[in-house]
């Protein structure tokens, strides 16, 4: 434990960094590289599609090697001085609008750059084999290393604007990537949804870079942050909740939450990566890198539980009912960024644990999404639970790796989980008892949830489709999910061994012991009996018993919890239908009414002057007898003046 | 004489003149009804040269007549190329000028 | 700086190459295309050459002046010179023309017009732009602003799609109906400035430096912001727009859309405000207005549209809210943002028209609904055309969004719910573009586009590829255009007194002056 920590010491991060030297300058190449690959897939198009692959995965590779290379060196320094900016070039500048376009490593980035890079290239060299019957692998190489640079920009920003690049770029990599299979209606369909219902929580993340400008007069890290104490209450709580309209979209968050089942629609590999290990959590670095901000704003705080807790229950809700092995895990994954966005909206007791469980359900995610690639590779690209089941005979390895991460997740010691959540547990409890109730349940509803996915999957009796003959993958595939079946179950123990996360992360987002009005182990033990019983509750309805193929109606909320508790219908009420209906009337008004208006006035000119030139009907002797009036009223009028 | 007669002579052949344009239809008559209006102005502007003792409307006079020569040359020409087309001198059927 | 007279060769050189088209041989259509190519690459030199000598930290003065004695007995002077946004806008119109030509090499070879005839109209139409924007006497300026119209109503109305006539005949009299109420303005602006001064004058920076009357400003002001707010177009004045850029062919809807209508957004911010600046702060409720209505009313009946250029029209609509809206809001961000994004709104605006030429081109279709799956059968063509699409609904990292960031700071700095409302255009924004993507390059492919639909070729990329490539070096590196920008925005924001609000909380002192 630091010396800082405490409660009378300040729990605030510092935000102060020094410039870059030495190893640190070469943080732009972690972006650099990833760029590189991606503009070499995506120019140079069909030449590359036979080694295209290679140059995706050796790029994330050395942006790999460079960030153990950065970490490393990082590691030499004391705490206090871990943080270093490079200055690339001034991106804007007008008058006191000041926005260079500068990179920041600190402890926070580091932990995500090792975790991108890391994942990512197991994810990329997974992908080698997962697409190698796809004609257009080199394409989805080429987004995937646009992704990676994105996310990387995106964590690496010194400043929000900066930040807003790297966050949109994720999103335009999501979106591609979502909408691969772009030939597939519901692809595309899935792909656009994914980037509108983010662009909702762009316009939060908009609002607050424009109220930091207005209230701070920057938007750099040190300019906001730094003097986040000094501003009103009303600014800061404003700020937090536009932050947060931003976390909600990016994380897939209540009431922003829609997106990230449909996006299933993607390639298995772009779930685990994007929507499961690294852009989906994107919002948890959001609230955490902005925790000075948070921290003096516990209004924002507030509203950062309610909604974490919200989605929590709500995907694993969703996830109880999916018959869908990757939708399943989608609602797992809704319900375990909650969890981190709760821990998140604790304040300094949680943001080191936020990370931390981020890190580890990077993990733990990334496992079983690779597993259940695995299974649908085996299967003929079956996602239909209902036709699996008795997998663990003819698919050990992944069997054996989808166990760890299924371990991991329900918080059974000594997989990564246990650790990782527990201490979401212990903060949420000693924040108030209400808090440490739901995530409480959430973690039973896991347990359920997800040992009705493993016993559908691997365990009972095989309903497989006839035409299916499911096989081990192959080991260019099972070699990365064995790598991060290892890690899910080790990374709990090694981060938090000798408070090891604690240390490392507190300089950036402070941490404050959190404090229980009763023994830890309690909670401990309680927390693990709830989550045992919740398990065998799921094993033994559905392993024991016969899984039936097609899906009974089920109960009332079954039937919501299929239907994404209603998420879709409600968009769909009330924004997507009065919305076709109002610009189906905007058209309208625009052609009948605006325009209406311009053709009517020249349809008016034109038919009173139609009417005038009736008058001209070609007699002679009538314009004769018009001369001759005219020539007579002329003459009485002079007659009558001369009166 | 009283000069004021050719005046009122003047009037009267100018509302034969307009009386026939109006009310004829051949094109040759219509125009002989024009000429006579025409002519009825050169007498009264002749009489009003000699009740006023100046030479003014003598000139004047002379102008209409060079103006209606001209007409007459153009205006001829018109109505026979209309009369070869048409084999008609009706002013009502030649009103393809219309609205 | 040099003595070369380049706003005088940038006029003639289009001109005279415009004359010589005239009497190249008829029958060989592709050497007047070729020429015209060339003259209009030569005015991109010449261009480049200047922006090369400009000053920029003299960017708020008028640079490489020259005045001549036009109509003496009214004070009309023949004078031009550029200050940093009126070279941008030079720039961009010069840049845009060589384009123009080559992507639409063979849009005109079918049509009834002669091709050399339409080579040459659109370099008449380059001369006028370049003078519309290098004016200096506002007599001048009128004269161009009007002779722009004749170029661009015979491109429409020669060779255009099957409702020519009508649009051509509507954007002229909307285009008249305007200019003549600013030439009343103009006429009066020049009796006040007789009265004032003794001698009356059309020099705007004599007429600039007048402190008129205010009531007198508002009935001058009206004059030119209704014919500035037809041009640009702001709603409700905006409804030629879209049937003038779909029925005209992509090169001259790129001309019309993305220069011709910066005009009118130039006009704003150079004669609405710097000449009438009481006047100009008294209707700013109502132009805000006006402009925040733009932004969502142009953006959700984009939505709406099954006409693909339509639909790039009123995306147009939207944007050209934003601009206006940067304008009245009378902060220096808002403005500079405003011009920064009438420089990368042409760039977007001509890409997307362009490569939504060469679709409809080949399938011989406006309508959305007759595509679908062009990707599968052109991936060249679909990236492109989503690289023109992100950049129109402004995506970080492509060129718009640097602008239109600045225009929503500059707005949320004095209104804020005005700011969030704006703010909501993006998320309509990436309705209407991934909508059309959607509808139009994903999804099964139909037979007729599979067979007729074929991927970009040599002269299209070479075409497309220059834009694409501004829009992407302006999203990370636009502050070489902002440089020359901002001097001359802090003369207007001079101009109407207008100063930035100040933070809430004082900034730390790094460097960071207000």
């Amino acid at each position: 434990m630091s010396p800082f920590s405490g409660a009378l010491a300040p729990a605030a991060g510092e935000i102060s960094a020094a410039a870059a030297t030495g190893t640190f300058t070469q943080m732009w190449l972690l972006i650099a590289l990833p760029l590189l690959g991606a503009a070499i897939l995506l120019l140079l198009g069909r030449r590359t599609n036979a080694w295209g692959h290679w140059v995706g995965v050796l790029m994330s590779l050395g942006s790999f090697a460079i960030a153990v290379s950065i970490f490393l060196k990082m590691m030499q320094e004391s705490g206090g001085n871990r943080a270093f900016t490079q200055h690339l070039f001034q991106w804007i500048s007008v008058g006191s609008f000041q926005v260079p376009f500068d990179l920041r490593i600190d402890q926070l980035s580091m932990v995500f750059v090792l975790l991108i890079t890391g994942v990512g290239t197991l994810i990329h060299i997974y992908s080698v084999s997962y697409m190698s019957h796809d004609r257009e692998r080199r394409r989805f190489f080429g987004y995937l290393n646009l992704f990676v640079a994105a996310m990387l920009l995106l964590v690496l920003a010194d400043n929000y604007l900066v930040l807003y690049v790297g966050w949109e770029g994720v999103g335009l990599a999501s979106y591609l990537l979502i909408g691969f299979w772009f030939y597939k209606e519901t692809a595309a369909v899935a792909a656009k949804k994914a980037f509108v219902v983010n662009r909702v929580g762009d316009v939060g993340l908009s609002v607050a870079v424009m109220l930091m400008f207005v209230t701070f007069g920057s938007v750099t890290f040190e300019g906001v942050l730094a003097s986040a104490p000094k501003a009103s209450q009303t600014s800061l709580t404003l700020i937090g909740l536009a932050l947060l309209l931003a976390a909600c979209g990016k994380s897939a968050q209540f009431p922003l939450q829609s997106w990230l089942l449909d996006a299933m629609e993607g390639p298995t590999p772009v779930s685990a990566l994007i929507h499961a290990a690294t852009m989906v959590t994107a919002g948890v670095y959001l609230i955490a890198r902005s925790n000075a901000i948070f921290n003096a704003a516990p209004t924002a705080q507030t509203a950062v539980i309610i909604i974490g807790a919200i989605t929590l229950i709500m995907g694993a809700i969703i996830g109880c009912a999916k018959d869908d092995i990757k939708k399943a895990l989608a609602g797992s994954t809704m319900s375990q960024i909650g969890y981190m966005v709760l821990a998140a909206g604790l304040g300094p007791i949680g943001y080191v644990f936020a990370i931390f469980h981020l890190l580890t359900h990077g993990f733990f995610k990334a496992t079983m999404f690779l597993g259940a690639g695995s299974v649908m590779h085996g299967m003929n690209d079956q996602v239909n639970m209902r036709r699996f089941g008795a997998l663990r005979t003819v698919m050990v390895v992944t069997t054996v790796t989808f166990f760890a991460g299924y371990l991991a997740i329900l918080g059974i010691p000594p997989f990564a989980g246990f650790y990782s959540k527990d201490k979401i547990i212990e903060s949420a409890f000693a924040h108030s008892t209400l808090v440490g109730l739901v995530t409480l349940v959430g973690a039973a509803i896991t347990a359920f949830y997800m040992t009705r996915l493993v016993a559908m999957t691997f365990l009972g009796k095989a309903r497989w489709p006839d035409d299916a003959h499911p096989h081990e993958s192959p080991a260019m595939m099972m070699i990365p999910v064995s790598i991060l079946a290892v890690l899910s179950t080790v990374s709990g123990f090694l981060l938090l061994h000798n408070n090891w996360i604690v240390n490392w992360l507190e300089p950036v987002v402070g941490f404050e012991e959190p404090v229980l009005g009763f023994n830890v182990n309690i909670l401990q033990y309680g927390t693990l009996a709830i989550v045992l019983i919740s398990a065998a509750l799921g094993y033994v309805l559905y392993a024991r018993r016969p899984v039936p193929q097609v899906a009974p109606v089920g109960s009332l909320l079954t039937q919501a919890a299929r239907a994404d508790l209603y998420g879709d219908a409600v968009n769909e009420a009330v924004f997507m239908r009065p919305g076709q209906y109002l610009t189906r009337f905007l058209v309208w008004f625009d052609n009948k009414v605006v325009d209406g208006a311009v053709n009517g006035s020249a349809a008016l000119l034109g038919g009173l002057s139609g009417r005038a030139r009736r008058t001209q009907n070609g007699f002679a002797r009538s314009y004769a007898l018009t001369m001759l009036g005219g020539a007579a009223l002329v003459i009485v009028a002079l007659v009558l003046v001369r009166l | 004489m009283n000069p004021a007669n050719y005046l009122y002579l003047s009037a009267i052949l100018f509302s034969l003149g307009a009386v026939g344009v109006l009310v004829r239809r051949n094109a040759i008559v219509m125009f002989m009804c024009v000429e006579l209006m025409l002519n009825a102005c050169n007498l009264a502007f002749v009489s009003f040269s000699r009740i006023n003792g100046n030479l003014d409307g003598q000139v004047i006079a002379f102008f209409v007549m060079v103006v209606a020569a001209a007409e007459v040359v153009v205006g001829l020409a018109i109505i026979m190329t209309i009369f070869r087309t048409r084999r008609s001198a009706s002013v009502d059927e030649a009103n393809l000028l219309k609205y | 700086m040099s003595t070369f007279p380049w706003l005088l060769a940038l006029l003639i050189v289009p001109l005279i190459g415009a004359a010589i088209v005239m009497f190249l041989p008829k029958n060989s259509p592709a050497l007047a295309k070729q020429f015209g190519l060339v003259v209009s690459l030569i005015v991109f030199a010449l261009t480049v050459g200047m922006a090369l000598q400009f000053v920029t930290a003299q960017a708020a003065d008028f640079q490489f002046t020259q005045s001549f004695s036009w109509i003496p007995a009214f004070g009309v002077n023949f004078s031009l010179g550029v200050d940093g946004i009126a070279l941008v806008l030079i720039a961009m119109a010069a840049c845009l023309v060589p384009v123009v030509m080559l992507a639409g090499w063979n849009d005109v070879d079918g049509s009834q017009g002669s091709v050399r005839g339409y080579v040459a109209l659109m370099l008449v139409l380059e001369a006028a732009i370049v003078g519309v924007f290098a004016a200096t006497d506002l007599f001048l300026f009128y004269v161009f602003f009007e002779a722009m119209l004749v170029p661009v109503y015979f491109l429409i109305g020669r060779y255009g799609g099957p409702r020519r006539n009508y649009a051509a005949v509507k954007f002229l009299l909307y285009s008249l109906f305007g200019g003549l109420l600013m030439l009343a303005s103009l006429i009066g602006l020049y009796v006040v400035s007789a009265r004032m001064t003794g001698v009356g004058t059309f020099d705007f920076t004599t007429l600039a430096h007048l402190n008129i009357d205010p009531d007198t400003q508002k009935w001058l002001f009206l004059g030119f912001f209704i014919a500035f707010a037809i041009k640009a177009p702001l709603v409700p004045f905006h409804t030629w727009l879209p049937d003038a850029a779909a029925e005209s062919t992509p090169g001259t809807a790129v001309l019309l859309v993305g220069v011709l209508d910066k005009v009118g957004t130039f006009g704003m911010l150079r004669y609405c405000l710097e000449l009438f600046p009481d006047a100009s702060r008294w209707a700013t409720p109502v132009v805000i207005a006006l402009a925040v209505v733009g932004i969502i009313y142009g953006a959700l009946v984009a939505i709406g549209q099954s006409d693909i250029k339509r639909l790039i029209a009123y995306t147009s609509v939207s944007h050209f809210g934003f601009i206006a809206l940067g304008i009245f809001v009378m902060t220096s961000r808002g403005q500079s943002g405003s011009a920064l994004y009438m420089v990368n709104h042409g760039f977007s605006t001509a890409a997307l028209f362009l490569i939504a030429g060469f679709l409809i081109s080949r399938r011989g279709s406006r309508l959305i609904e007759d595509f679908g799956g062009v990707q599968k059968v052109a991936p060249i063509l679909a990236g492109t055309f989503l690289v023109a699409g992100l950049s129109s609904l402004a995506l970080p990292g492509l060129s718009s969004f640097v602008s239109e960031f600045l225009v929503l700071v500059g707005t949320f700095e004095r209104y804020r719910w005005i700011g969030v409302v704006a703010t909501l255009g993006i998320v309509l924004a990436a309705l209407y573009i991934l909508l059309m993507y959607q509808r139009t390059m994903t999804g099964p492919t139909p037979d007729e586009v599979g067979e007729r639909v074929t991927d970009l070729r040599g002269r299209e990329v070479l075409a497309i590829a220059p834009i694409l490539v501004i829009i992407v070096v302006l999203g990370f590196y636009p502050q070489p255009v902002l440089d020359v920008i901002n001097p001359a925005i802090d003369r207007v924001m001079h101009a109407v007194n207008a100063s930035n609000p100040a933070p809430e909380v004082a900034p730390v002192a790094e460097g960071t002056q207000p």
